[in-house]
């Protein structure tokens, strides 16, 4: 009898011990939120080293990103508590600083000797920093990204084609360096017969429900002269967003949307781009770097059939890109904040970032991207690096969304639907913007 | 035998509860009964309108819940009333109601016409023709979505083989002028059935006599159709069309799923507008106001027609 129970005791205490143990482990789990894509992936197995340094378990919300967006901003929105750190998107960060939606990361990098100028300076200003050109960090830059370009290399390096092109044009089929010549190609390969199949110019972002044309958009007019206010007087919008360099950016941007793009592509992003290079229907394709692993790997256009080109040069020879990509915040209504910050603190690591690059992650860190050895580390990552060096972003005020709906709008009016010219859509832009900024009170 | 039941329960009530029950009136019981559905009600819809009408008032914004919302008076609707996208978004929404009605109407009254016959193997005919109403809009939205594709959609491919233009060229949702075909067909599609129920249900309605009549006062069918059928279904016609208006008025899921209110502006009608305002720039004083707006705007419209309805019913 008293061994029965000596046992009942004893597998009682065991039972009570181990739903102990495993409610510390669920008390510790921290969730991080981010848009599901290929990335996500990569830090879900980077961070399994996490849990073996640290103890610590990871659970992770991934959501697609046409719901990104509006899934997590209402979760911020709501002071929930469902996200420990966030990969927030760069244009959410002054909106999130000035709500207090992020913990201040400034102390805790004093503290743990962590340098923002161990960082590309351009992640720094787009995912950390709030005023931006302010030393006010709410993120560390996590995924670096920049929209650039693809192209079908095979294609190019075809005898007939390449005879036939320098005959056309002038000039040897290549990557191009310019806004020109990208047009001269993608008019050269629209509705050309290649192996039997039709094929189309160019994938460009058109997408009207989030941000997808404005990305687009952007990428083209920053080269082509645009600015969004004036230097010297912030807010002062006329004749800069509106300037003839501008209108002749949107102009050029429209022309490639009629002249090259397959039929139907009149809502495509970041997915339908993937899928019109996957699927071979396109020479060339806008997107951002994160697709450029999976399509590198990939069966039928990716290893030697795929080229990368940093985004051309306008007119004057200026050459910007559009950013993409986001820092990892800790948020300011999580009951794991210690937690949070020790998460932060590994992922800052050099090893760490080593490895988060070589899983397919964009690391930010100077110490990986400045690596002699990073060049060669993957066929786009030279690429990757020029592009990174002349980057642009949207703005990133704490009204992005009614700015970017604006923008959405104006350009979806112009470019898809052909409705006005380039200069009445950007002169509607400068009205919607300075708008907004009224309602502010910034203007 | 009911009574000396009642009776043996009220006997083998506990006096201390029977005392209670007899303390509540009928009344009162009802009370007890309608109050839970009548709270969820408040709760769920009255509340909520009489906050909307109070945030329409004011500049607030869901995603800044930190800053203190001011007071603009009628701003919001002054606002609205004067923006030109708003109008252009409801001529949008009334194109898109007008035809969807009528060719529903036409094509559905038709059908119901034909079914009415009862022609052998009439009752299949008519669960095939009801099929498109039983799907969910959001498969619905998906599958025609495909259909609509120049390059691969069977759509573009079958117009293409009646009129020579390559499928290619058929761009049904990127094209200006056909995307608002696109979702009226799409729209006609799947809800014509419902409006071929109504009306089926008025035409049986019509007693067999009235027809014998006319067919012993020689009446031609055309004039049996003009003098009895439709007159007599006309209230059920109208029920028809006003379901179908107030729901075409607040249609979002489909064209959210077809087109996103794109190319550009040409399809996005004032529900897609009212989201876009609410939950992508968040605006929530001032959808609100909108949404104030399209809601007296279908009660008033709603309203006059169901006054309509029942002068013809009168007659």
């Amino acid at each position: 009898m008293k061994s029965t129970l000596k046992l009942a005791l004893g597998l009682a205490s065991t039972l009570l011990a181990s739903t102990a143990v495993s409610n510390v482990a669920q008390a510790e789990d921290l969730t991080l939120c981010w848009a599901a894509w290929d990335p996500a992936n990569a830090l879900v197995e980077l961070s399994k080293d996490f849990t073996k340094e640290t103890g610590i378990g990871m659970k992770f919300e991934f959501v697609p990103w046409t719901n990104y967006a509006d899934r997590f901003l209402n979760e911020l929105n709501s002071h929930g508590k469902l996200c420990d750190m966030i990969i927030g998107d760069s244009q959410w960060i002054g909106g999130a600083a000035e709500n207090g939606h992020y913990v201040k990361l400034n102390d805790f990098f004093d503290k743990e000797k962590i340098s923002m100028d161990d960082f590309v300076p351009a992640t720094v200003v787009g995912y950390s920093e709030w005023p931006k050109n302010s030393p006010n960090y709410w993120a560390l830059p996590a995924m670096g990204d920049v929209v650039g370009w693809t192209y079908r290399k095979d294609w190019f390096s075809k005898p007939e084609l390449q005879k036939e092109f320098k005959e056309k044009y002038g000039w040897d089929l290549g990557p191009p360096t310019t806004f020109d010549q990208l047009r001269q190609i993608a008019e050269f390969f629209q509705k050309r017969e290649i192996d039997g199949k039709t094929v189309y110019g160019a994938s460009i972002y058109t997408e009207r429900g989030s941000e997808g044309i404005t990305m687009g958009a952007m990428d083209v007019l920053y080269s082509f002269g645009f600015q969004y206010e004036n230097p010297k007087k912030p807010y002062e919008m006329e004749g800069f967003v509106n300037s003839d360099k501008s209108v002749k950016g949107l102009e050029f941007y429209k022309a490639l949307y009629d002249c090259c793009t397959p039929p139907g592509a009149s809502n495509s992003y970041m997915g339908e781009g993937v899928d019109a290079f996957k699927s071979g229907q396109v020479a060339m394709h806008m997107n951002f770097a994160f697709t450029w692993p999976g399509l590198q790997k990939d069966e039928n256009v990716g290893g030697d059939k795929i080229g990368y080109f940093v985004n051309p040069k306008g007119p004057d020879g200026d050459q910007f890109a559009q950013l993409g990509g986001q820092g990892i915040s800790v948020v300011s209504y999580s009951d794991k904040q210690e937690a949070a910050l020790k998460y932060i603190k590994w992922f800052a690591n050099k090893d760490v970032q080593s490895k988060w690059w070589s899983l397919g992650g964009y690391s930010c860190l100077n110490a990986v991207v400045k690596d002699p050895g990073f060049p060669a580390s993957q066929p786009y990552a030279q690429t990757f690096l020029d592009s990174m060096a002349i980057v642009k972003d949207f703005w990133a005020e704490p009204s992005y969304a009614p700015l970017l709906q604006a923008s959405q709008k104006r350009f979806h009016d112009y470019v898809v639907a052909g409705q006005g010219s380039a200069k009445d859509a950007l002169d509607g832009l400068v009205k919607d913007w300075t708008e907004v900024f009224q309602d502010d009170g910034k203007m | 035998m009911l009574n000396r039941t009642a009776d043996s329960v009220a006997r083998a009530t506990p006096e201390p509860l029977a005392r209670k029950v007899r303390g509540i009136s009928d009344k009162g019981l009802a009370w007890l009964f309608i109050s839970p559905t009548i709270l969820l009600l408040l709760a769920i819809n009255i509340f909520p309108l009489f906050w909307a009408i109070y945030l329409s008032f004011t500049n607030f914004r869901a995603n800044r819940p930190n800053e203190v919302a001011k007071n603009l008076g009628l701003a919001n609707y002054k606002r609205i009333l004067a923006d030109q996208d708003i109008w252009i978004a409801m001529q949008t929404t009334a194109h898109f109601v007008f035809w969807t009605i009528l060719l529903q109407t036409l094509i559905g009254f038709t059908l119901a016409w034909l079914i009415d016959r009862k022609f052998r193997g009439h009752a299949f005919w008519t669960t095939i023709i009801l099929v498109p109403m039983m799907l969910s809009p959001a498969v619905v939205g998906n599958f025609w979505r495909f259909l609509y594709e120049p390059q691969i959609g069977l759509f573009a491919y079958a117009v293409s083989f009646v009129t020579g233009i390559p499928a290619t060229e058929i761009s049904m949702l990127s094209n200006v002028s056909l995307a608002p075909w696109s979702i009226i067909i799409v729209d006609t599609w799947m809800w014509t059935p419902y409006v071929m129920l109504i009306c089926l249900a008025g035409l049986r309605s019509i007693p067999e006599y009235i027809y014998e009549a006319a067919e012993v006062d020689r009446a031609s069918n055309w004039r049996q159709f003009w003098s009895i059928t439709l007159p007599m279904a006309l209230p059920f016609i109208m029920l028809a069309v006003l379901f179908r208006g107030i729901e075409n008025f607040k249609m979002f899921d489909m064209v959210n799923l077809l087109t996103g209110g794109g190319p550009g502006s040409t399809t996005e009608v004032a529900s897609i507008t009212l989201k876009r305002q609410a939950f992508e720039s968040w605006r929530t004083g001032y959808s609100s106001a909108f949404a104030i707006i399209l809601f007296v705007a279908v009660f008033g419209l709603a309203n006059i027609y169901v006054k309509a309805l029942n002068k013809v019913k009168q007659r």
